[in-house]
């Protein structure tokens, strides 16, 4: 293999495991805020105490993708020294203040996760949770901008590889960012609401029957179901960018070779690159120029308007739709649950619901790493669209390939040991027992 | 001041500033791991640990502004270390990573796995050293720089005394950063066994500080003649960093003002360190990259400056609440808080 592909094969592996845990970063301190206020609120100790379980967790986590957001830091100028010599000039400003809110939620989740009895007023500490939020929020905001520009640079002029006319401002606020940033925050915050009620609902199987999981399962999959709704109101928004903005990506996702109107979308089935045919697609008539274009007759580009060594690979079109199915099935469980809830109280725990939860949760995540494929792969062969081709960032160094390997099991190591943690995190001190040391008896 | 000269004093502070938070943190790491295997460990766990855990995860911080701001204030050292340091940088990641992650895991998970805390301590001695390479790197001659291609010579770099003496100076700093630090803490805490412990590491780690920095000048006076003979144009900070260093031993031997001594050992640290970084403008890779010929574009610069000004504005009152609430209230230094 040759440095670019293992640069890119490095950069690939770091960002798959970083985003598990930036996803959950973004994601936890919403519902930690949520949970506390509710606690204080309610005055309901159940409610206080899923905050100071769910932060304990939500720290090791919160580690685990500090340290591997520094390494993907790092490596962007290791690995794609051209890229980032050029990128540094124009798009360096979001990544500055990334680091500062990056910061700021540092300083705050340090002050509350060690004054949990230190105020009288137990509203000071509940306020101690609106930096963490912001920090986090705001740190995924302006990389995001970043990721947004790579996909469609501009705030500056490229004349004989110099750069002028810079406009930092222009280059962060890009045509992709508000769809992407937005993307990015409502699915992080499905993503946690999932993962919090699928230790709930775990739990639940397990036979603990405990008030505190039901709360915590209505809890997260009352917000679920708003943030599903929105995450798929946004993704169709994503849709729409693209056709605009970046159509080979949407066409190479969708399998649209001839730009035409009433276009189908296709789900599933299989292409024979040549002759551009697909077979054993289940057929949406319309429905792509509906999505993209918000009318049955709106003309949407096709693949074959872009020269052939400018195409994303085709098997982009198995991760766009792997992740829309979940997408749609991270809705459909909250939307059956509130609805069980709202009919017959009790049915609204059964096993078959609880399982579905439980499933809601890994889902999320690879609909997650699904989505970032997506987005990644289907900018190729740019690491810069239209400017800088990824074969050319990539650095000269030809020892890359062992530095795969050393990250790999680097990786391998912190994700075992990481599960093994958190898992005993939560299997030696069950809910049941805090509450009982606690006092809370209700 | 020209947006160069602003933008690396700014990127250099905050150098200096991880320099000090993340030495404490790394000594304290060593301590720590020390204070098990010797038995000592119910003496000075106690105090390192209420230290430790609030502010872990800002010191990584101090280190990624550096870098993030490094490639955005001058983005061609992107292109030149970016490419020299792809090994000793990812083993450098691969040390923090093993930190920061086994420091959590060990502190939140699993409290007494001694397996984490050896992770967490050796990495405390191996971290600074690979960093070091940096500096040493940035003096030039261990490079080659071939038309489009970047290339360390590892070779020089293992046999260059330079090197070593630099990696020797900063695994020296970081045990003297700490221990005096660690002094004022545990005097702070009325724990008078912690405090004799690490009283007795400061005064011990004084010495091969002192030696190895005097080390550094010979072995730059060989390397790096220019660098040396600017390094004798602010010789009064280098001075000032020797009285510092006088006065802060002079007290812990005396046993008296502990905060004053370790407030001594930080200008210590600045005056030398302020000192090497005026010495060593305008090269940020020697003889390759200078502040003027690497830095950004008029734009960005003026960007990035009004971005760190309403950062800082942020950062600093949060800061100082951070270290109110842990540092200079007496009640949770001795741990009387939850």
């Amino acid at each position: 293999m040759a440095t670019v592909d293992w640069s890119r094969g490095l950069t690939e592996m770091t960002l798959a495991f970083h985003i598990l845990f930036a996803t959950v970063g973004v994601g936890i301190p919403v519902f930690i805020s949520l949970a506390e206020w509710m606690g204080i609120r309610k005055k309901d100790a159940h409610y206080s105490l899923m905050a100071r379980r769910w932060a304990r967790g939500f720290v090791i986590t919160v580690a685990v993708g500090v340290v591997t957001g520094t390494c993907i830091g790092l490596q962007l100028s290791l690995l794609w020294p051209e890229f980032m010599r050029l990128a540094g000039n124009v798009i360096g400003l979001p990544l500055f203040m990334e680091t500062f809110a990056f910061f700021f939620e540092a300083i705050f989740l340090g002050i509350y996760l060690y004054t949990w009895n230190r105020f009288s007023n137990p509203y000071i500490h509940w306020l101690l949770t609106l930096p963490i939020l912001i920090g986090s929020s705001g740190s995924a905001l302006f990389i995001t901008t970043v990721n947004a520009f790579m996909n469609t640079p501009q705030g500056f002029t490229l004349e004989n590889g110099r750069l002028t006319h810079i406009d930092p401002l222009a280059a962060m606020f890009n045509p992709a960012a508000p769809s992407k940033v937005a993307h990015v925050l409502s699915s992080a915050y499905l993503t946690a609401a999932f993962l919090l009620a699928m230790i709930a609902a775990f739990a639940m199987l397990r036979g603990r029957m405990d008030d505190y999981y039901r709360k915590s399962i209505r809890l997260n999959m009352t917000a679920g179901l708003l943030l599903a709704a929105l995450t798929i109101g946004i993704g169709d928004m994503s849709a729409r960018f693209l056709a605009q903005e970046q159509p080979e990506k949407l066409a190479a996702a969708e399998w649209h070779f001839d730009t035409g109107s009433r276009a189908p979308l296709l789900i599933g089935g299989q292409v024979d690159p040549e002759t551009q045919e697909v077979t054993g697609a289940l057929e949406i008539p319309w429905a792509l120029s509906l999505l993209a274009t918000h009318r049955s007759d709106g003309v949407v580009a096709g693949l074959n308007e872009f020269p052939k060594d400018e195409w994303p690979p085709l098997y982009v079109h198995y991760l766009f739709d792997a992740m829309v199915v979940i997408g749609f099935y991270l809705l459909a469980v909250p939307v059956l649950f509130v609805a069980l809830l709202r009919l017959k109280r009790r049915h609204a725990y059964n096993r078959w619901m609880l399982a579905a939860i439980l499933a809601g949760g890994p889902l999320s995540l690879l609909a997650i790493e699904l989505g970032w494929f997506y987005a990644e792969v289907g900018r190729q062969p740019w690491i810069l669209r239209g400017y800088m081709r990824v074969s050319d960032a990539a650095t000269t160094n030809p020892h890359v390939s062992v530095t795969f390997w050393l990250f790999a099991g680097l990786y391998a190591v912190l994700g075992i040991v990481c599960l093994f943690v958190l898992v005993r995190l939560f299997r030696n001190k069950p809910a049941e027992l805090e509450l009982q040391t606690r006092r809370i008896i209700l | 001041m020209s947006i160069e000269q602003l933008g690396i004093t700014v990127l250099w502070s905050f150098l200096y500033g991880y320099l000090i938070v993340a030495s404490i943190d790394f000594g304290a790491g060593f301590y720590a791991y020390y204070s098990r295997i010797s038995g000592l460990e119910s003496v000075i766990a106690p105090v390192i640990s209420r230290y430790l855990s609030p502010v872990w995860e800002v010191t990584n911080v101090f280190l990624v502004f550096f870098f993030v701001g490094i490639v955005g204030f001058f983005p061609e050292t992107a292109y030149y270390y970016g490419t020299a340091l792809l090994i000793p940088g990812s083993i450098a990641l691969v040390l923090l990573t093993i930190r920061g992650s086994f420091y959590a895991f060990a502190n939140y998970g699993a409290k007494h796995n001694s397996f984490y805390l050896l992770a967490y301590g050796a990495t405390g001695l191996l971290i600074p050293a690979s960093l070091s390479t940096v500096f040493t790197i940035s003096e030039g001659g261990f490079l080659s720089v071939q038309g489009n291609r970047v290339v360390l010579l590892l070779e020089e770099l293992f046999y260059s005394a330079y090197s070593w003496a630099v990696v020797l100076l900063a695994m020296s700093s970081v045990l003297f950063i700490s221990s005096t630090f660690l002094t004022y803490y545990a005097a702070r805490a009325n724990d008078a066994r912690a405090l004799e412990q690490m009283r007795r590491f400061a005064l011990w780690g004084g010495i091969p500080t002192i030696i190895s920095s005097l080390f550094v000048f010979i072995a730059l006076r060989n390397h790096n003649l220019e660098h040396f003979r600017r390094t004798l144009d602010v010789w009064w900070m280098f001075g000032l960093s020797l009285v510092s260093f006088a006065i802060a031993v002079w007290l812990i031997w005396r046993r008296k003002s502990y905060g004053v001594a370790f407030v001594m050992v930080m200008l210590q640290f600045a005056f030398a360190f302020f000192g090497y970084g005026i010495s060593h403008l305008p090269y940020l890779l020697y003889p390759y990259l200078t502040v003027y010929g690497g830095a950004t574009n008029p734009a960005m610069g003026r960007a990035l400056v009004v971005a760190f000004v309403a950062g800082f504005v942020l950062l600093v009152p949060s800061l100082i609440l951070l270290l109110r609430l842990f540092l200079f209230n007496a009640r949770y230094v001795r741990g009387e808080l939850s």
